[in-house]
């Protein structure tokens, strides 16, 4: 498939006319529209038209000669603890300033261009990053290498001039007008590129199956798996938010190497953002010939279709997900025959993960070797972690692959939230498991990962303190996964349902030495018994929860004590007479009226009334609501 | 689906010139059915039974199937649904940072259980596994906005920002339960 004609290089159609400068970009990734940053970018759009020293412009619409400034919308910045995050760039007498403002609100906008766009004056209380010292913030972003990531939080994910310009579909161009599908798959098999979406199986040689099969009708099918299941993990929706094309990108380079003239991204319809740039994106490349018919002018025609995802964790399977495209039940099915030689309508067809394919497009324009460069043993380059739960600076975070879990928590994370005490940090999701402190200097890869029951999955990494009661997290994932459960084999139908059975009398108080045991089996049983990924990992949670924290649920079947004061029935709040200041704060947030005391002196819980909602707990200001 | 005069001819008969634009789309094309679902539930807010039963002949399948299909998946709704959605988000983060209490005082707030509406039709409250936020975590979704690091006070006080706009209420007012406003029937 050899180029025949001349290729047009993509480059930008409508070149910047100004270069402002004040450049503002403000995080519209879904975490950052959360914590208002839509608000935020509005307030600065007033604020600036405000003033008369800058004219604020569109830089490709807007032809300016005097002192101007944007405002520019991105993706995911990563650091959400701060979010919204504001990043100014100020180009000034030759001299030019990066600084990013956290937890900014309309309130602050204000005095942010009065001092420092107007007036050049880092405002350090609220500062995040700056090219010009250090900030308390460095850990979080030193230790990152973004290479899927890349464009992320930097450019804007609806303009695709911003991304071309960054050297969007170069690698495309390349791959088209110089290199031949099996030199595609070469490049990608000696990068050592494992699937980032859980499994972990190698890029190259996946697409190499899918090249070596041949179609009855010359059809081929690429898929882009975005049904980011895994609760706690979001990497794939900011990927897909923050540089959409990116993925096209990876898609397309990939459908050449193995043939393929279709495309599906399969997308959760819980991602509204990440839909609506993809919808914006697509249309945009086709416009351009960057997606579609000969693409770049030459033989080779890619069509995307966007397909929803329509609310099943299942689906993130990839025969599962298949049946869904076909506009079926997604229940998996087994396998032999694999995807690569009877997929999507029976044709040959492949699957890759977003982060995956968002790293492709690296990968080919800086060379296989500058990839494999990174890492460790057998994992090979970079990997998104979310990190999120009680850990200080919750976000994504894209580091060289080996890297210990300390390193990551303490180092990027910043350690637990509020000085609490750490307990475990979950992996994995549904399919992985809760790892404790002791183990906590192990480097991430996914051998080394695998070992200890838990899996390193899509990259979710979420940290529990002392707070948290293993046993109701276990519990919680259980729940989760049998609810997913698609029901097709009974292993895993039957199975999940009486594990969660088990979890739950545990968690109410009614559970036995002899239920751990039964707990444990049940779960051996679901694990080699069930058709698919789903049931064959769900126990991982609880395998992982009765290895490293079996004292957690002893305590609760022998003593009938859950130390973290999560099991309600488990739990008795009481008053500490002393600390009381008798302020009434409890009594008048109480539901059910179980607490009395006059005004200043001490009050008192009565325990027949209390149904333990702990709100009374949350209120006090004074510690003296004590759970045990 | 010719119906008797009422108020709302006019929406319902947008509605179906939508939905039969909607059938014409997707007629004879494979793999038809979750999207034809997805976007009859789209105009219609949920899947009644006469929707079904075309949507299934449009895209050639029994009408068991159909079923089958929109059963299986959450974003499917056999029942009307109130206008506004609120989600609360019970992904692994929400849930270790409090989404369970969360959940609790909306639904103590609004009067209802999680995935039923309010009288009026305009609130409905549901439980979803992850929004992707999680970095934000605890996370209320109010229609496509998320709302983030919430407490269960906070979480009230977000929703009741909401309703007040909505219903144009004062901020105090917020208080009684949902459905002693009436609205003009957007879904009545």
């Amino acid at each position: 498939m050899a180029a025949t004609r001349t290729l047009i290089r993509p480059a930008p159609q409508n070149p910047r006319l100004t270069i402002p400068e004040v450049d503002i970009r403000i995080c519209l990734g879904t975490g950052g529209v959360a914590a208002g940053s839509r608000e935020v970018l509005k307030a600065f759009e007033e604020e600036l038209a405000r003033q008369d020293v800058l004219a604020v412009v569109r830089p490709r619409e807007d032809k300016c000669d005097g002192r101007a400034a944007s405002i520019t919308g991105t993706g995911c910045q990563g650091l959400c603890a701060m979010d919204p995050l504001v990043e100014i760039h100020l180009s000034r007498n030759g001299k030019s300033s990066k600084v990013t403002y956290g937890q900014v609100t309309p309130a602050m906008v204000p005095e942010i261009i009065e001092k420092h766009i107007l007036g050049g004056e880092v405002i350090e209380k609220w500062l995040v990053l700056t090219n010009e010292g250090p900030t308390e913030y460095d850990p979080f972003y030193d230790a990152q290498e973004k290479l899927t990531l890349r464009h992320v939080g930097i450019i804007d994910p609806e303009d695709i001039d911003d991304y071309l310009e960054a050297g969007g579909y170069q690698a495309l161009y390349k791959v088209l007008s110089e290199m031949t599908p099996a030199q595609v798959i070469d490049e990608l098999k000696r990068s050592g590129l494992r699937g980032r979406g859980g499994a972990g199986f190698p890029t190259g040689q996946k697409w190499e199956f899918a090249a070596g099969y041949q179609s009855p009708d010359g059809v081929k099918y690429f898929i882009c798996n975005g049904d980011e299941g895994d609760p706690g993990a979001f990497m794939d929706c900011s990927a897909l938010e923050g540089e959409p094309h990116a993925v096209f990108e990876g898609m397309a380079i990939g459908a050449y190497a193995i043939g393929a003239s279709v495309g599906y991204m399969y997308v959760r319809a819980e991602y509204p953002l990440a839909l609506r740039r993809i919808r914006i994106g697509l249309e945009v490349a086709e416009e351009r010939g960057l997606i579609g018919d000969n693409i770049m002018g030459s033989d080779f025609s890619f069509h995307i279709k966007l397909k929803e995802g329509a609310g099943a964790f299942v689906c993130g399977e990839e025969t599962a997900l298949m049946q869904s495209i076909e506009g079926d039940r997604g229940m998996p099915r087994l396998r032999p025959p694999f995807p690569a030689e009877s997929g999507l309508w029976k044709r040959p067809t492949n699957i890759n993960n977003v982060e995956t394919l968002a790293v492709v497009p690296w990968i080919i324009m800086n060379g296989a070797e500058a990839f494999a460069a990174r890492g460790y043993e057998k994992s090979k380059g970079t990997k998104v972690f979310a990190l999120a739960g009680k850990v200080n600076r919750t976000g994504l975070a894209e580091v060289p692959m080996g890297m210990t879990l300390r390193e990551v928590i303490f180092g990027i994370g910043g350690g637990v939230k509020k000085g609490k005490k750490f307990k475990a940090v979950q992996m994995g999701g549904p399919s992985g498991g809760c790892l404790p402190e002791s183990l906590l200097d192990l480097p991430v890869d996914y051998e080394t990962i695998n070992q200890t029951g838990a899996i390193v999955g899509s990259g979710g990494m979420i940290v529990i303190d002392e707070d948290n009661c293993i046993v109701d997290t276990a519990r919680y994932f259980l729940s989760f996964t049998q609810s997913e459960s698609c029901g097709k084999c009974p292993p895993c139908r039957i199975g999940t349902k009486r594990m969660l059975d088990l979890l739950t009398r545990i968690c109410e108080g009614r559970g036995t030495l002899a239920d751990l045991d039964f707990l444990e089996e049940m779960a051996q049983q679901v694990k080699v018994g069930s058709l698919c990924a789903l049931g064959g990992t769900a126990p991982n949670p609880v395998f992982t929860a009765l290895r490293y924290f079996r004292d957690e649920f002893e305590e609760h079947v022998v003593d009938k004590r859950c130390r973290a004061g999560i099991c309600t029935a488990l739990v008795t709040y009481s008053i500490d007479a002393e600390a009381c200041t008798g302020c009434r704060a409890c009594v008048r947030v109480c539901p059910t009226g179980a607490i009395t005391g006059e005004r200043k002196e001490a009050h008192v819980i009565d325990s027949e009334l209390c149904i333990k909602c702990g709100a009374c707990y949350e209120k006090c200001r004074f510690d003296a609501v004590r759970r045990s | 689906m010719t119906t008797e005069a009422t108020v709302h001819d006019a929406d319902e008969q947008e509605q179906e010139e939508r939905f039969e634009e909607l059938l014409g789309h997707y007629k004879g094309q494979a793999g038809a059915l979750v999207p034809l679902l997805q976007g009859a539930q789209a105009i219609f807010g949920y899947l009644p039974e006469d929707v079904m039963r075309q949507v299934a002949k449009a895209a050639g399948e029994p009408l068991s199937k159909a079923v089958g299909v929109a059963t299986f998946y959450a974003q499917f709704r056999l029942r009307p649904h109130a206008k506004h959605t609120i989600r609360c988000c019970h992904g692994t983060a929400c849930h270790v940072s409090g989404a369970a209490r969360i959940s609790e005082e909306l639904v103590k707030y609004l009067g209802i259980e999680a995935g039923e509406n309010t009288p009026d039709m305009l609130y409905t409250i549901e439980e979803v596994h992850c929004v992707g936020a999680c970095g934000m975590a605890p996370v209320v979704m109010i229609n496509d906005r998320a709302h983030g690091k919430l407490t269960p006070e906070k979480a009230v006080e977000v929703v009741r920002d909401f309703r007040s706009e909505v219903e144009g209420l004062s901020a105090g007012d917020g208080g009684a339960p949902a459905g002693a406003t009436e609205q003009e029937g957007d879904d009545a």
